[in-house]
């Protein structure tokens, strides 16, 4: 731990962000980056345990073969809603608008993002989509799954399908609004000598991110307004009724639904690219082609949608350029893995909590990816579409990637967001926890979806049991594991121990302010004049040393 | 002296506490409403997609559901909004250069100039629910149901369907107008709102060469919306006029 001592930290102040105001008020009307993160944090926490309390009603209904537990019409009601919380309210947000928040200002340098009161208006949307949302849940629930499709969701549901629409549009201008700050922060803000390719891939990434959610975001909230139109009043392009086309809805749904999942996985091979670099003290191998894979990752992201309707009436040329162009998705992304795998030779690897976390989200992640190219083959897509086998493929990159990095980096940065360290014992139980309940809960679902067990269905034939007892053995699993970071990242905010600046002696911008950091963030606008992930060479008389004991071997 | 020097360190009093100086701030703002008309662009162009699929699939439906539209109040409204893009240039430029009463004219002159395009959209409106073109139930107590002319009949309140054309996609048609004239006179109604805005503190005086971002990235967004219009005026207004001498 002694090699990165080059910078000394400003003497800290006692005065920091947390306790620079007091009271309520001064919460709900702040403008600083670092509190809207906190914010954040609570409110899309709150999201993913009542998405996960949905997740584990299902899992407790395929325990068994019958529906015992919940009758189709609850059992979609369930899925759906579990998928509306975790996509639109967990996942999208998560990294971006806490971590992003937080740490997007501080690592370039500068006070506050771009905009601070959409920042916080983007917050208050946020909340006020959720709010209609459960509204929706509390009045009836919706059951058109996730992704709404016509002209069920026009015309045939008989469920809360405008306002859980309009809670999901309100929403979405929340996730405009912050693509949009990071968007501007980042080419207008940064300090003195923090270049592009001095930037934190987190960075890199955060700016991907921010391209995808205002190039997107827009089509899905233009979608959903017609939709809500075409349900209300008999007005329609999506209900064939009408003259309209159903696959035109497909297309629009997924041309924003596709690239979300890149809103999603982005910022987390972001947060990954700084845990692997940091904690094996290592410069990343090949920085160019990792900051660049995650634009054409972004750009590609919008060119694939098409994958997801190979069974529909689209064109099979259509669906052969969708296919190769999906394959072709695969190629940024393992210059990802290939170069965190590359910078982790011959380094010196600490195995703290955010590491675990990021070694699992390697392994878990290509999988997730490699399973993705069965289903970018049509005809094997054919065969798997609607099985499980797309249900796990999904979830081995939303929560075996987005949510692997989404934790591994509240682990890296909570002593900067709180001033206080985790116990790192608990944090490394739980990572392995979460790592065994999770590959039990979606490892059997491989197996099932490809033996042709469909998904969106509360019974199934009893020769899947073995596969349904196992996953849901380890859904149990799983959510013990998350229960336990919840409970002791409450109880470290008072207890845990107090975290210097720079607890893991790193040279990131945002290890050189104090932790908690001050509201500005630095003291004096920072000068920066090292590139990313400096850290020092071996000493001279290290490498002689060596050298002059493989000569001793020889 | 010393007083000017502490002006120059802390800088303009508009100058928000996390920019280092008004030209960073001002790089900002441009950058953010550029971005956001980005934005805008992918909002509008999942009708514009729709417009297209439909367009191709029924080519005569949309040629006669637009020979309806009426051409002179459309050009006239593109004539108007092409104007207040000018008075709004005008008052970006009289900010820039610290006239303030031209500037208050010029944004004066714009606001008129866009709620007459309102107004005139209205007009239009009124006419379509009169003829009950107005698509499904938007209306509960008028829904779509239009008089067809038969061959002969010359009534212009009438719809008369080229060949091959139904009144359900003429119905089609009829709601992609709405949808995108309704979205973008929703645009022209902010944008209305923020000139009032921008009206009330040129008065005030605060906008001069020193700080004119405001003016400048409304002026933005007022371009960008009469730029949508110039799509949408020979998209639905104009598509079906070689079809009539057929």
């Amino acid at each position: 731990m002694k090699e990165f001592e080059a910078f000394d930290l400003p003497k800290p102040s006692k005065v920091n962000y947390i306790n620079a105001q007091y009271g309520l008020k001064s919460w709900l009307l702040t403008r600083d980056h670092k509190r809207i993160a906190l914010l954040y944090l609570g409110s899309v926490t709150f999201f993913f345990f009542l998405g996960g309390l949905y997740a584990m009603m299902i899992r407790l209904e395929l325990l068994t073969p019958q529906g015992d537990l919940l009758q189709s019409a609850t059992y979609n009601k369930v899925f759906t809603q579990h998928g509306i919380l975790m996509v639109f309210f967990f996942l999208i947000p998560s990294i971006p608008a806490t971590l992003g928040n937080f740490l997007v200002p501080m690592m370039i340098g500068a006070k506050d993002l771009a905009f601070p009161r959409i920042n916080l208006l983007s917050w208050y949307i946020y909340l006020l989509g959720g709010l209609i949302t459960i509204y929706a849940l509390l009045a009836g629930g919706v059951d058109t799954g996730w992704t709404f499709y016509t002209p069920f969701s026009t015309t045939f549901s008989n469920t809360y399908v405008v306002a859980a629409g309009l809670g999901i549009f309100i929403n979405g201008f929340s996730s405009i609004l912050t693509g949009l700050n990071f968007i501007v922060t980042i080419h207008t803000m940064r300090a003195p000598g923090m270049t592009w390719f001095r930037l934190p891939l987190f960075i890199w990434a955060h700016y991907a991110t921010s391209l995808v959610m205002i190039l997107g975001t827009p089509v899905i909230a233009i979608t959903i307004l017609l939709l809500a139109f075409e349900r209300v009043a008999r007005v329609g392009i999506f209900d064939p009724a009408l003259g309209g086309d159903p696959v035109l809805f497909q297309h629009l749904f997924w041309f924003y639904s596709h690239p979300a999942v890149y809103i999603m996985i982005l910022p987390s091979m972001g947060v990954i690219s700084e845990l692997i670099a940091n904690f094996s003290r290592k410069n990343i191998f090949g920085y160019k082609f990792v900051a660049f894979s995650s634009l054409a990752i972004a750009v590609f992201g919008f060119l694939v949608w098409g994958h997801h309707m190979f069974v529909t009436s689209q064109s099979v040329y259509a669906g052969m350029i969708f296919s190769f162009l999906s394959f072709a998705v695969a190629i940024p992304s393992a210059v990802k893995v290939f170069n965190w795998t590359a910078t982790l030779y011959k380094s010196s690897i600490s195995y703290d909590t955010p590491m675990l976390y990021a070694l699992g989200f390697i392994g878990l992640f290509t999988i997730g990816g490699m399973t993705g190219l069965f289903l970018a083959a049509l005809a094997v897509d054919v065969h798997l579409t609607d099985t499980y086998f797309v249900v796990a493929h999904f979830h081995y990159i939303m929560v075996g990637g987005a949510l692997m990095g989404y934790l591994g980096g509240l682990h890296y940065w909570w002593p900067k967001i709180s001033g206080r360290m985790y116990p790192e014992g608990w944090g490394r139980f739980s990572a392995l926890v979460i790592f065994v309940g999770f590959n039990l809960t979606f490892l059997p679902q491989f197996v099932a979806g490809y033996m042709g067990m469909p998904r969106r269905y509360h019974a199934y034939p009893p020769e899947f049991q073995v596969f349904n007892v196992l996953s849901s053995a380890g859904a149990s699993i799983l959510g013990f594991g998350m229960l336990i970071p919840a409970i002791y990242f409450v109880w470290s905010m008072r207890y845990g121990k107090i975290a210097e600046g720079n607890p893991w002696h790193l040279p990131g911008l945002e290890w050189r302010s104090q932790s908690p950091p001050i509201t500005e963030n630095f003291e004096t606008t920072p000068i920066v004049t090292w590139e990313a992930y400096e850290f020092a060479p071996p000493s001279e008389t290290e490498i002689v040393g060596k050298f002059a004991g493989e000569l001793e071997t020889a | 002296m010393s007083h000017a020097a502490s002006e120059s360190i802390h800088g303009h009093p508009a100058l928000q506490h996390h920019f280092e100086n008004m030209e960073q701030q001002r790089e900002a703002g441009t950058l953010g409403m550029w971005v956001f008309l980005v934005t805008e662009i992918m909002f509008f162009g999942g009708m514009f997609l729709a417009y297209t699929l439909y367009r191709s699939s029924y080519p005569a439906a949309f040629a006669s559901a637009s020979n309806h539209l009426d051409i002179t109040l459309g050009a006239v409204n593109t004539g108007v909004l092409i104007l207040s893009s000018f008075t709004m240039a005008m008052g970006v430029y009289f900010t820039q250069v610290g006239k303030t009463r031209p500037q208050i004219f010029a944004l004066v002159m714009t606001l008129i100039l866009g709620l007459t395009f309102l107004g005139i959209k209205a007009v239009e409106y009124k006419a379509k629910y009169d003829d009950r073109l107005i698509p499904g139930q938007l209306i509960r107590s008028a829904p779509f149901g239009p008089a067809v002319a038969h061959e002969g009949d010359h009534d212009p309140h009438k719809l008369h369907l080229l060949p091959g054309a139904t009144v359900k996609q003429v119905e089609l048609f009829y709601w992609i107008y709405f949808a995108m004239t309704g979205m973008h006179a929703l645009h022209m109604i902010i944008g209305a709102g923020l000139l009032t805005f921008l009206i009330i503190f040129s008065i005030k005086e605060r906008y001069g060469p020193e700080y004119h971002s405001p003016v400048e990235v409304i002026g933005l967004y007022w371009h960008f919306v009469d730029i949508v219009w110039i799509f949408l005026f020979p998209l639905l207004y104009l598509l079906g006029r070689h079809f009539e001498h057929l």
